[in-house]
Protein backbone atom coordinates (compact mmCIF):
# COMPACT_ATOMS: atom_id res chain seq x y z
CA UNK A 1 0.00 0.00 0.00
CA UNK A 2 1.98 3.00 -0.98
CA UNK A 3 -0.65 5.34 0.33
CA UNK A 4 1.01 4.19 3.87
CA UNK A 5 4.20 6.46 2.76
CA UNK A 6 1.48 9.36 1.91
CA UNK A 7 0.53 9.25 4.95
CA UNK A 8 3.56 10.23 6.37
CA UNK A 9 4.79 12.29 3.33
CA UNK A 10 2.32 14.97 3.20
CA UNK A 11 2.20 16.03 7.11
CA UNK A 12 6.29 16.11 6.37
CA UNK A 13 5.89 18.36 3.27
CA UNK A 14 3.62 20.26 4.81
CA UNK A 15 5.65 21.01 7.90
CA UNK A 16 8.32 22.64 5.84
CA UNK A 17 5.66 24.63 3.86
CA UNK A 18 4.82 26.18 6.95
CA UNK A 19 8.58 27.45 7.39
CA UNK A 20 7.19 30.36 5.24
CA UNK A 21 4.25 32.52 5.99
CA UNK A 22 1.41 30.80 4.37
CA UNK A 23 -1.95 32.29 4.17
CA UNK A 24 -5.23 31.19 6.35
CA UNK A 25 -6.62 29.24 3.00
CA UNK A 26 -3.49 27.15 2.28
CA UNK A 27 -3.26 26.14 5.85
CA UNK A 28 -6.93 24.94 5.34
CA UNK A 29 -5.96 23.06 1.93
CA UNK A 30 -2.77 21.29 3.61
CA UNK A 31 -5.02 20.46 7.22
CA UNK A 32 -7.49 18.78 4.64
CA UNK A 33 -4.72 17.49 2.54
CA UNK A 34 -2.72 15.83 5.54
CA UNK A 35 -6.46 14.36 6.90
CA UNK A 36 -7.28 12.55 3.52
CA UNK A 37 -3.44 11.09 3.55
CA UNK A 38 -4.59 9.66 6.57
CA UNK A 39 -7.86 8.31 5.88
CA UNK A 40 -6.86 6.68 2.44
CA UNK A 41 -5.02 3.98 3.78
CA UNK A 42 -7.83 3.52 6.89
CA UNK A 43 -9.90 3.06 4.11
CA UNK A 44 -8.11 0.62 2.20
CA UNK A 45 -7.09 -1.85 4.46
CA UNK A 46 -11.30 -1.92 5.98
CA UNK A 47 -11.74 -2.25 2.43
CA UNK A 48 -9.59 -5.51 2.57
CA UNK A 49 -6.05 -4.30 1.44
CA UNK A 50 -2.86 -5.67 2.63
CA UNK A 51 -1.41 -3.12 4.99
CA UNK A 52 2.60 -3.96 4.54
CA UNK A 53 4.59 -2.05 2.65
CA UNK A 54 8.89 -1.12 2.30
CA UNK A 55 9.53 2.03 1.06
CA UNK A 56 11.48 2.07 -1.85
CA UNK A 57 11.77 -1.45 -2.09
CA UNK A 58 14.88 -1.55 0.27
CA UNK A 59 14.83 -4.98 2.40
CA UNK A 60 14.70 -4.48 6.43
CA UNK A 61 17.04 -4.22 8.29
CA UNK A 62 18.12 -1.50 5.97
CA UNK A 63 15.32 -0.47 4.30
CA UNK A 64 11.71 0.74 6.37
CA UNK A 65 9.22 -1.81 6.68
CA UNK A 66 6.24 -0.37 7.50
CA UNK A 67 2.46 -1.74 8.67
CA UNK A 68 -0.75 -0.86 9.28
CA UNK A 69 -2.75 -3.00 11.06
CA UNK A 70 -6.57 -2.30 12.80
CA UNK A 71 -4.75 -0.98 15.74
CA UNK A 72 -2.48 1.04 13.88
CA UNK A 73 -5.60 2.28 11.58
CA UNK A 74 -7.98 3.11 14.31
CA UNK A 75 -5.06 5.50 15.57
CA UNK A 76 -4.62 6.94 12.79
CA UNK A 77 -8.35 7.30 12.01
CA UNK A 78 -8.70 9.26 14.85
CA UNK A 79 -5.69 11.39 14.82
CA UNK A 80 -6.49 12.70 11.87
CA UNK A 81 -10.46 13.98 12.77
CA UNK A 82 -8.32 15.90 15.90
CA UNK A 83 -5.87 17.13 13.94
CA UNK A 84 -8.52 18.52 11.50
CA UNK A 85 -10.99 19.79 13.76
CA UNK A 86 -8.40 21.43 16.31
CA UNK A 87 -6.42 22.97 13.12
CA UNK A 88 -9.26 24.58 12.04
CA UNK A 89 -9.98 25.91 15.28
CA UNK A 90 -6.06 27.24 15.80
CA UNK A 91 -6.54 29.11 12.82
CA UNK A 92 -8.74 31.04 14.76
CA UNK A 93 -7.24 31.14 17.83
CA UNK A 94 -5.11 34.45 18.46
CA UNK A 95 -1.25 33.47 18.89
CA UNK A 96 1.32 35.95 18.36
CA UNK A 97 2.26 36.33 14.84
CA UNK A 98 5.72 35.80 15.17
CA UNK A 99 5.20 32.64 16.42
CA UNK A 100 2.69 31.21 13.98
CA UNK A 101 4.79 29.50 11.52
CA UNK A 102 7.01 27.96 14.00
CA UNK A 103 3.53 26.55 15.22
CA UNK A 104 2.06 25.53 11.93
CA UNK A 105 5.53 23.83 11.17
CA UNK A 106 5.78 22.28 14.69
CA UNK A 107 2.00 21.21 14.45
CA UNK A 108 2.67 19.12 11.06
CA UNK A 109 5.68 17.52 11.72
CA UNK A 110 4.16 16.50 14.94
CA UNK A 111 1.40 15.08 13.23
CA UNK A 112 3.90 13.32 10.29
CA UNK A 113 5.99 11.84 13.52
CA UNK A 114 2.55 10.57 15.03
CA UNK A 115 1.89 8.49 11.24
CA UNK A 116 5.59 7.45 11.71
CA UNK A 117 4.77 5.99 14.81
CA UNK A 118 1.98 4.19 14.06
CA UNK A 119 3.44 2.50 11.08
CA UNK A 120 6.78 1.93 11.73
CA UNK A 121 7.37 -1.76 11.87
CA UNK A 122 11.07 -1.70 13.71
CA UNK A 123 11.86 -1.27 17.23
CA UNK A 124 14.93 0.92 16.55
CA UNK A 125 12.50 3.49 13.93
CA UNK A 126 9.81 3.54 16.84
CA UNK A 127 12.54 5.30 18.86
CA UNK A 128 13.02 7.92 16.11
CA UNK A 129 9.49 8.47 15.69
CA UNK A 130 9.17 8.84 19.53
CA UNK A 131 11.92 11.38 19.96
CA UNK A 132 9.98 12.87 16.66
CA UNK A 133 6.83 13.01 18.56
CA UNK A 134 8.29 14.10 21.84
CA UNK A 135 11.01 17.00 20.86
CA UNK A 136 7.80 18.49 18.37
CA UNK A 137 5.46 18.47 21.67
CA UNK A 138 7.97 20.25 23.47
CA UNK A 139 8.43 23.05 20.98
CA UNK A 140 4.73 23.52 20.99
CA UNK A 141 4.08 23.69 24.82
CA UNK A 142 7.64 25.92 24.94
CA UNK A 143 5.15 28.52 22.55
CA UNK A 144 3.40 29.44 26.10
CA UNK A 145 4.86 27.86 28.66
CA UNK A 146 8.78 27.68 29.14
CA UNK A 147 9.68 25.89 32.59
CA UNK A 148 6.60 23.47 31.70
CA UNK A 149 8.18 22.41 28.32
CA UNK A 150 11.88 22.48 30.02
CA UNK A 151 10.34 19.30 32.06
CA UNK A 152 8.56 18.13 29.87
CA UNK A 153 11.65 17.84 27.74
CA UNK A 154 13.70 16.27 30.37
CA UNK A 155 10.70 13.76 30.66
CA UNK A 156 10.24 12.45 27.21
CA UNK A 157 14.30 12.49 26.96
CA UNK A 158 14.61 10.25 30.13
CA UNK A 159 11.50 7.93 28.31
CA UNK A 160 12.38 7.48 25.59
CA UNK A 161 16.69 6.82 26.28
CA UNK A 162 15.02 4.16 28.76
CA UNK A 163 13.63 2.51 26.12
CA UNK A 164 16.60 3.17 23.45
CA UNK A 165 18.05 1.42 25.98
CA UNK A 166 15.28 -1.41 25.97
CA UNK A 167 16.03 -1.52 22.18
CA UNK A 168 20.10 -2.17 22.46
CA UNK A 169 19.59 -5.08 24.75
CA UNK A 170 17.32 -6.60 22.46
CA UNK A 171 19.44 -6.42 19.68
CA UNK A 172 22.26 -7.39 21.24
CA UNK A 173 20.49 -10.28 22.69
CA UNK A 174 18.73 -11.17 19.54
CA UNK A 175 20.16 -9.08 16.60
CA UNK A 176 16.53 -8.40 15.03
CA UNK A 177 14.57 -5.60 15.72
CA UNK A 178 11.15 -6.33 13.81
CA UNK A 179 8.71 -7.27 16.30
CA UNK A 180 7.54 -9.92 14.65
CA UNK A 181 10.78 -11.97 14.67
CA UNK A 182 11.47 -11.24 18.41
CA UNK A 183 8.01 -12.44 18.75
CA UNK A 184 9.69 -16.08 17.60
CA UNK A 185 12.67 -15.87 19.05
CA UNK A 186 12.04 -14.33 22.51
CA UNK A 187 11.92 -16.42 25.78
CA UNK A 188 11.47 -15.42 29.16
CA UNK A 189 14.26 -14.49 30.96
CA UNK A 190 16.71 -12.07 32.94
CA UNK A 191 16.93 -10.25 29.35
CA UNK A 192 13.63 -9.78 28.35
CA UNK A 193 12.58 -9.30 31.85
CA UNK A 194 15.18 -6.02 31.97
CA UNK A 195 14.13 -4.92 28.78
CA UNK A 196 9.99 -5.26 29.76
CA UNK A 197 11.29 -2.88 32.60
CA UNK A 198 13.22 -0.41 31.03
CA UNK A 199 10.54 -0.32 28.17
CA UNK A 200 7.65 -0.12 29.92
CA UNK A 201 8.96 2.48 32.92
CA UNK A 202 10.24 4.66 30.17
CA UNK A 203 6.94 4.48 27.91
CA UNK A 204 4.47 4.90 31.20
CA UNK A 205 6.60 8.06 32.26
CA UNK A 206 5.52 9.43 28.64
CA UNK A 207 2.08 8.45 29.00
CA UNK A 208 1.80 10.03 32.77
CA UNK A 209 0.44 7.13 34.88
CA UNK A 210 0.23 7.55 37.99
CA UNK A 211 3.29 8.26 39.71
CA UNK A 212 5.13 9.19 36.63
CA UNK A 213 1.99 11.88 35.66
CA UNK A 214 3.61 14.93 37.60
CA UNK A 215 5.05 16.74 34.39
CA UNK A 216 1.67 16.22 32.69
CA UNK A 217 -0.89 19.34 34.40
CA UNK A 218 2.05 21.99 33.79
CA UNK A 219 2.70 21.08 30.65
CA UNK A 220 -0.85 20.19 29.24
CA UNK A 221 -2.31 23.25 30.74
CA UNK A 222 0.50 25.77 30.29
CA UNK A 223 0.12 25.06 26.42
CA UNK A 224 -2.00 27.09 23.43
CA UNK A 225 -5.68 25.55 23.52
CA UNK A 226 -5.18 23.36 20.37
CA UNK A 227 -1.99 22.25 21.12
CA UNK A 228 -3.39 21.06 25.07
CA UNK A 229 -6.17 19.26 22.94
CA UNK A 230 -3.66 17.25 20.54
CA UNK A 231 -1.31 16.80 23.85
CA UNK A 232 -3.38 14.95 26.12
CA UNK A 233 -5.71 13.38 22.96
CA UNK A 234 -3.07 11.82 21.28
CA UNK A 235 0.29 12.53 22.02
CA UNK A 236 0.11 10.70 25.37
CA UNK A 237 -1.50 7.64 23.90
CA UNK A 238 1.40 7.79 21.26
CA UNK A 239 3.05 5.91 23.97
CA UNK A 240 0.22 3.69 25.40
CA UNK A 241 0.06 2.67 21.44
CA UNK A 242 3.56 1.22 21.66
CA UNK A 243 3.22 -0.18 25.02
CA UNK A 244 0.29 -2.11 23.23
CA UNK A 245 2.31 -3.26 20.40
CA UNK A 246 5.17 -4.46 22.74
CA UNK A 247 3.27 -6.49 25.29
CA UNK A 248 1.16 -7.83 22.51
CA UNK A 249 4.11 -9.00 20.04
CA UNK A 250 7.44 -8.74 22.48
CA UNK A 251 6.70 -9.61 26.07
CA UNK A 252 3.74 -12.47 25.38
CA UNK A 253 6.32 -15.42 27.24
CA UNK A 254 6.62 -13.09 30.16
CA UNK A 255 3.09 -11.55 30.41
CA UNK A 256 1.47 -13.67 32.99
CA UNK A 257 3.07 -12.11 35.50
CA UNK A 258 3.09 -9.86 38.45
CA UNK A 259 3.63 -7.06 35.73
CA UNK A 260 0.38 -7.47 34.53
CA UNK A 261 -0.69 -6.25 37.73
CA UNK A 262 1.87 -3.63 38.29
CA UNK A 263 0.02 -2.17 35.66
CA UNK A 264 -3.19 -2.84 36.92
CA UNK A 265 -2.89 -1.06 39.89
CA UNK A 266 -0.75 1.70 38.57
CA UNK A 267 -3.72 2.36 36.46
CA UNK A 268 -6.34 2.03 39.62
CA UNK A 269 -4.17 4.40 41.39
CA UNK A 270 -3.96 7.07 38.28
CA UNK A 271 -7.51 6.25 38.21
CA UNK A 272 -8.35 8.14 41.74
CA UNK A 273 -5.12 10.34 42.09
CA UNK A 274 -6.51 11.99 38.93
CA UNK A 275 -10.12 11.81 39.77
CA UNK A 276 -8.88 13.29 43.28
CA UNK A 277 -6.65 16.35 41.82
CA UNK A 278 -9.34 16.86 39.19
CA UNK A 279 -12.17 17.81 41.86
CA UNK A 280 -9.83 19.67 44.01
CA UNK A 281 -8.18 21.82 41.12
CA UNK A 282 -8.93 25.84 40.87
CA UNK A 283 -8.40 26.33 37.02
CA UNK A 284 -10.83 24.85 34.47
CA UNK A 285 -7.76 23.42 31.94
CA UNK A 286 -6.27 21.54 34.86
CA UNK A 287 -9.15 20.41 35.93
CA UNK A 288 -8.73 18.80 32.51
CA UNK A 289 -5.24 18.00 32.28
CA UNK A 290 -6.22 15.49 35.80
CA UNK A 291 -8.89 13.98 34.38
CA UNK A 292 -6.26 12.83 31.19
CA UNK A 293 -4.65 10.76 33.99
CA UNK A 294 -7.57 9.50 35.37
CA UNK A 295 -8.24 8.54 32.09
CA UNK A 296 -4.86 7.04 31.11
CA UNK A 297 -5.54 4.82 34.17
CA UNK A 298 -8.51 2.84 32.64
CA UNK A 299 -5.69 2.00 29.71
CA UNK A 300 -3.62 0.81 32.46
CA UNK A 301 -6.52 -1.45 33.85
CA UNK A 302 -6.32 -2.52 30.21
CA UNK A 303 -3.52 -4.99 30.57
CA UNK A 304 -4.11 -7.19 33.20
CA UNK A 305 -7.73 -8.02 31.47
CA UNK A 306 -6.82 -8.37 27.98
CA UNK A 307 -4.10 -11.04 28.88
CA UNK A 308 -6.34 -12.98 30.68
CA UNK A 309 -6.99 -17.08 29.62
CA UNK A 310 -10.44 -16.77 28.65
CA UNK A 311 -10.70 -15.27 25.12
CA UNK A 312 -13.91 -13.65 25.22
CA UNK A 313 -12.57 -11.57 28.32
CA UNK A 314 -9.31 -10.88 26.06
CA UNK A 315 -11.91 -9.75 23.32
CA UNK A 316 -14.02 -7.59 25.55
CA UNK A 317 -10.93 -5.86 27.04
CA UNK A 318 -9.21 -5.48 23.87
CA UNK A 319 -12.11 -3.85 22.22
CA UNK A 320 -12.82 -1.31 24.88
CA UNK A 321 -9.26 -0.17 24.96
CA UNK A 322 -10.29 1.14 21.50
CA UNK A 323 -12.96 2.49 22.18
CA UNK A 324 -11.43 4.39 24.92
CA UNK A 325 -8.94 5.56 23.23
CA UNK A 326 -10.93 6.73 20.07
CA UNK A 327 -13.94 8.09 22.53
CA UNK A 328 -11.49 9.60 24.96
CA UNK A 329 -9.18 11.35 22.53
CA UNK A 330 -12.40 13.04 20.33
CA UNK A 331 -13.94 14.10 23.87
CA UNK A 332 -10.49 15.55 25.28
CA UNK A 333 -9.64 17.50 22.26
CA UNK A 334 -13.28 18.96 22.50
CA UNK A 335 -13.25 19.69 26.00
CA UNK A 336 -9.51 21.51 25.96
CA UNK A 337 -10.96 23.25 22.58
CA UNK A 338 -13.57 24.55 25.36
CA UNK A 339 -11.46 25.66 27.79
CA UNK A 340 -8.96 26.93 25.61
CA UNK A 341 -11.06 29.36 24.24
CA UNK A 342 -12.83 30.17 27.03
CA UNK A 343 -9.38 31.40 28.60
CA UNK A 344 -8.37 32.78 25.27
CA UNK A 345 -11.37 35.20 25.89
CA UNK A 346 -11.55 36.12 29.29
CA UNK A 347 -8.27 36.16 29.79
CA UNK A 348 -8.00 33.75 33.08
CA UNK A 349 -10.04 30.19 33.95
CA UNK A 350 -10.46 30.29 37.47
CA UNK A 351 -12.79 28.45 38.39
CA UNK A 352 -14.35 30.84 41.08
CA UNK A 353 -14.63 33.32 38.27
CA UNK A 354 -15.89 31.59 35.70
CA UNK A 355 -19.55 32.18 36.72
CA UNK A 356 -21.59 32.95 33.93
CA UNK A 357 -19.79 31.16 31.08
CA UNK A 358 -21.95 28.94 30.26
CA UNK A 359 -24.42 31.94 29.47
CA UNK A 360 -21.27 33.94 27.70
CA UNK A 361 -20.12 31.40 25.80
CA UNK A 362 -23.24 28.70 25.41
CA UNK A 363 -21.88 26.50 22.55
CA UNK A 364 -18.25 26.33 24.52
CA UNK A 365 -19.76 24.91 27.33
CA UNK A 366 -21.84 22.70 25.53
CA UNK A 367 -18.98 21.48 24.15
CA UNK A 368 -17.52 20.71 27.97
CA UNK A 369 -21.26 18.98 29.03
CA UNK A 370 -20.65 16.71 25.94
CA UNK A 371 -17.31 15.78 26.80
CA UNK A 372 -17.95 15.25 30.38
CA UNK A 373 -20.92 12.69 29.09
CA UNK A 374 -17.82 10.61 27.55
CA UNK A 375 -15.62 11.52 30.44
CA UNK A 376 -18.16 9.77 33.15
CA UNK A 377 -19.02 7.20 30.55
CA UNK A 378 -23.02 7.56 30.01
CA UNK A 379 -24.74 6.32 27.08
CA UNK A 380 -24.84 6.71 24.27
CA UNK A 381 -21.57 8.26 24.29
CA UNK A 382 -18.42 6.36 23.13
CA UNK A 383 -17.55 6.04 26.49
CA UNK A 384 -20.00 4.20 28.05
CA UNK A 385 -19.34 1.32 24.57
CA UNK A 386 -15.62 1.65 26.07
CA UNK A 387 -16.55 0.74 29.80
CA UNK A 388 -19.33 -1.60 29.04
CA UNK A 389 -16.66 -3.57 27.46
CA UNK A 390 -14.12 -3.74 30.26
CA UNK A 391 -16.51 -3.81 32.95
CA UNK A 392 -18.14 -7.10 31.31
CA UNK A 393 -14.43 -8.45 30.86
CA UNK A 394 -13.84 -7.45 34.73
CA UNK A 395 -16.58 -9.10 35.90
CA UNK A 396 -16.63 -12.00 33.62
CA UNK A 397 -12.93 -12.78 34.62
CA UNK A 398 -14.20 -11.84 38.56
CA UNK A 399 -11.36 -9.15 38.50
CA UNK A 400 -13.63 -7.27 40.80
CA UNK A 401 -10.64 -4.41 42.25
CA UNK A 402 -10.57 -3.16 38.60
CA UNK A 403 -14.53 -3.44 38.00
CA UNK A 404 -14.62 -1.11 41.00
CA UNK A 405 -11.91 1.18 39.56
CA UNK A 406 -14.32 1.89 36.41
CA UNK A 407 -17.57 2.36 38.11
CA UNK A 408 -15.54 4.22 41.07
CA UNK A 409 -13.47 6.52 38.08
CA UNK A 410 -16.98 7.39 36.73
CA UNK A 411 -18.73 8.86 39.68
CA UNK A 412 -15.58 10.59 40.19
CA UNK A 413 -15.22 12.06 36.72
CA UNK A 414 -18.94 12.99 37.00
CA UNK A 415 -18.04 15.44 40.46
CA UNK A 416 -15.08 16.87 38.61
CA UNK A 417 -17.04 17.50 35.56
CA UNK A 418 -19.63 19.45 37.23
CA UNK A 419 -17.94 21.32 39.20
CA UNK A 420 -17.35 24.33 36.73
CA UNK A 421 -20.58 23.69 35.51
CA UNK A 422 -22.17 24.76 38.58
CA UNK A 423 -21.88 28.28 37.99
CA UNK A 424 -22.21 28.21 34.55
CA UNK A 425 -25.66 29.53 34.03
CA UNK A 426 -25.35 31.98 36.85
CA UNK A 427 -26.61 35.14 35.43
CA UNK A 428 -23.82 37.84 36.14
CA UNK A 429 -24.75 41.29 34.28
CA UNK A 430 -24.20 42.28 31.36
CA UNK A 431 -23.44 39.77 28.59
CA UNK A 432 -21.21 40.18 25.51
CA UNK A 433 -20.75 37.68 22.88
CA UNK A 434 -17.71 38.23 21.19
CA UNK A 435 -15.66 34.95 20.77
CA UNK A 436 -15.16 33.69 16.88
CA UNK A 437 -18.03 31.28 16.27
CA UNK A 438 -15.16 28.72 14.71
CA UNK A 439 -13.55 28.41 18.60
CA UNK A 440 -16.64 27.28 19.87
CA UNK A 441 -18.30 25.13 17.22
CA UNK A 442 -14.96 23.52 16.73
CA UNK A 443 -14.88 22.51 20.04
CA UNK A 444 -18.49 21.08 19.79
CA UNK A 445 -17.70 19.20 17.16
CA UNK A 446 -15.04 16.96 18.80
CA UNK A 447 -16.99 16.24 21.80
CA UNK A 448 -19.85 15.95 19.26
CA UNK A 449 -17.84 13.08 17.73
CA UNK A 450 -17.03 11.35 20.72
CA UNK A 451 -21.03 11.31 21.66
CA UNK A 452 -21.27 9.57 18.07
CA UNK A 453 -19.16 7.30 18.80
CA UNK A 454 -21.52 4.85 20.78
CA UNK A 455 -24.10 5.35 18.23
CA UNK A 456 -21.70 3.93 15.28
CA UNK A 457 -19.61 1.86 17.69
CA UNK A 458 -19.62 -1.25 15.35
CA UNK A 459 -17.39 0.51 12.46
CA UNK A 460 -14.21 1.52 14.88
CA UNK A 461 -14.73 -1.79 16.39
CA UNK A 462 -14.90 -3.87 12.98
CA UNK A 463 -11.65 -1.70 11.99
CA UNK A 464 -9.99 -2.81 15.18
CA UNK A 465 -10.63 -6.73 14.46
CA UNK A 466 -8.52 -6.26 11.22
CA UNK A 467 -4.73 -8.46 11.82
CA UNK A 468 -5.11 -8.59 15.43
CA UNK A 469 -2.58 -7.70 17.52
CA UNK A 470 -3.39 -9.44 20.71
CA UNK A 471 -4.05 -13.14 20.07
CA UNK A 472 -6.13 -14.64 22.53
CA UNK A 473 -4.74 -17.35 24.16
CA UNK A 474 -5.49 -20.35 26.41
CA UNK A 475 -8.23 -22.93 25.08
CA UNK A 476 -10.99 -21.26 22.78
CA UNK B 1 35.22 -11.67 29.48
CA UNK B 2 35.13 -10.65 26.24
CA UNK B 3 36.02 -7.13 25.23
CA UNK B 4 32.31 -6.67 23.82
CA UNK B 5 30.77 -7.72 27.28
CA UNK B 6 33.19 -5.11 28.83
CA UNK B 7 31.75 -2.37 26.41
CA UNK B 8 28.11 -3.23 27.04
CA UNK B 9 28.64 -2.93 31.01
CA UNK B 10 30.36 0.08 30.66
CA UNK B 11 27.39 1.21 28.62
CA UNK B 12 25.20 0.38 31.15
CA UNK B 13 27.06 1.60 33.87
CA UNK B 14 27.46 5.07 32.09
CA UNK B 15 23.71 4.89 32.05
CA UNK B 16 23.09 4.13 35.31
CA UNK B 17 25.48 7.23 36.45
CA UNK B 18 23.66 10.01 34.38
CA UNK B 19 20.43 8.49 35.47
CA UNK B 20 21.38 9.31 39.06
CA UNK B 21 22.87 12.56 38.32
CA UNK B 22 19.68 13.63 36.64
CA UNK B 23 17.71 13.10 40.15
CA UNK B 24 20.30 14.33 42.42
CA UNK B 25 21.35 17.73 39.84
CA UNK B 26 18.87 20.54 39.60
CA UNK B 27 20.84 23.09 37.78
CA UNK B 28 19.75 23.01 33.99
CA UNK B 29 23.14 22.12 32.27
CA UNK B 30 23.72 19.31 34.54
CA UNK B 31 21.05 17.25 34.18
CA UNK B 32 20.84 18.16 30.13
CA UNK B 33 24.44 16.79 30.10
CA UNK B 34 23.50 14.07 32.54
CA UNK B 35 20.87 12.64 30.00
CA UNK B 36 23.89 13.07 27.13
CA UNK B 37 25.80 10.66 29.07
CA UNK B 38 22.78 8.24 29.80
CA UNK B 39 22.91 8.66 25.65
CA UNK B 40 26.25 7.31 25.69
CA UNK B 41 25.89 5.02 27.46
CA UNK B 42 22.95 3.41 25.30
CA UNK B 43 25.37 4.17 21.91
CA UNK B 44 27.92 2.05 23.78
CA UNK B 45 25.51 -0.87 24.06
CA UNK B 46 25.10 -0.74 20.61
CA UNK B 47 28.03 -0.77 19.58
CA UNK B 48 29.10 -3.48 21.42
CA UNK B 49 26.26 -5.60 19.71
CA UNK B 50 28.11 -5.18 16.65
CA UNK B 51 30.64 -7.11 17.56
CA UNK B 52 30.89 -10.58 15.77
CA UNK B 53 33.45 -13.78 16.23
CA UNK B 54 36.81 -12.89 14.04
CA UNK B 55 36.18 -14.34 10.73
CA UNK B 56 32.41 -12.25 10.50
CA UNK B 57 32.74 -8.96 9.21
CA UNK B 58 31.35 -6.37 12.16
CA UNK B 59 27.61 -6.17 11.91
CA UNK B 60 26.94 -2.49 10.12
CA UNK B 61 23.91 -2.02 11.54
CA UNK B 62 24.11 -1.13 15.30
CA UNK B 63 26.65 1.66 13.67
CA UNK B 64 23.31 3.19 11.49
CA UNK B 65 21.85 3.44 14.68
CA UNK B 66 24.11 5.28 16.94
CA UNK B 67 24.80 7.64 14.06
CA UNK B 68 20.90 8.03 13.90
CA UNK B 69 21.07 8.37 17.64
CA UNK B 70 23.29 11.12 17.64
CA UNK B 71 21.88 13.26 15.32
CA UNK B 72 18.52 12.53 17.86
CA UNK B 73 20.32 13.66 20.72
CA UNK B 74 21.89 16.76 19.15
CA UNK B 75 18.27 18.03 18.35
CA UNK B 76 16.99 17.13 21.84
CA UNK B 77 20.02 19.49 23.37
CA UNK B 78 19.91 22.29 20.80
CA UNK B 79 16.06 22.79 21.77
CA UNK B 80 16.57 22.25 25.06
CA UNK B 81 19.37 25.20 25.42
CA UNK B 82 17.47 27.20 23.17
CA UNK B 83 14.74 26.87 25.09
CA UNK B 84 16.83 27.76 28.66
CA UNK B 85 18.25 31.06 27.15
CA UNK B 86 15.00 32.26 26.05
CA UNK B 87 14.34 31.49 29.29
CA UNK B 88 17.07 33.38 30.71
CA UNK B 89 16.53 36.06 28.43
CA UNK B 90 12.95 36.48 29.91
CA UNK B 91 13.81 36.65 33.22
CA UNK B 92 15.88 39.29 32.79
CA UNK B 93 12.94 41.39 30.87
CA UNK B 94 14.97 41.33 27.64
CA UNK B 95 13.19 40.29 24.74
CA UNK B 96 13.35 36.64 23.73
CA UNK B 97 16.03 36.31 21.36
Amino acid sequence: MQSLAWSIGVPLAAAVACFASVPTGVILLLLAACGAAAWVPVWQLYAGASGAYVVGDWAVPLGIGLRLDGLSALFMGVTAVVFVIAGVHALAYRLPERRRSAFWSLWFLLWAGLHALYLSNDLFNLYVTLEVVGLSAVALVSLTARAAALQYLFVTMLGSLAYLLGVALLYAGYGALEPGALRAAGEAGPLLWSVLALMSVGLLLKTAVFPLHFWLPPAHAGAAGPVSAVLSALVVKASFFLLVRLWADLFQPVAASPALTALGLAGIASVLWGGWRAFRAERLKIVIAYSTVAQLGYLMIFFPLAFHTQPFVAVDAYSGMGMLVAAHACAKAGMFLAAGSVLHELGHDRLDGLDGWGVRYPVAAFAFAVGGVTLMGLPPSGGFVAKWLLLRAAFHSQQWLYAAALLGGGLLAATYVFRPLGGAFRVVGHVEKKMPGVLQWSALALAGVSLLLGVVAAWPLDLLEIGRVLETRGAP
Amino acid sequence: MTTAVLYGITGIVLFSLGLYALVVQRHFLRRLLSLNIMGTGVFMVFIASAWRPAPEPVDPVPHAFVLTGIVVAVSATGLGVNLWRRMQAEKRGEEAP
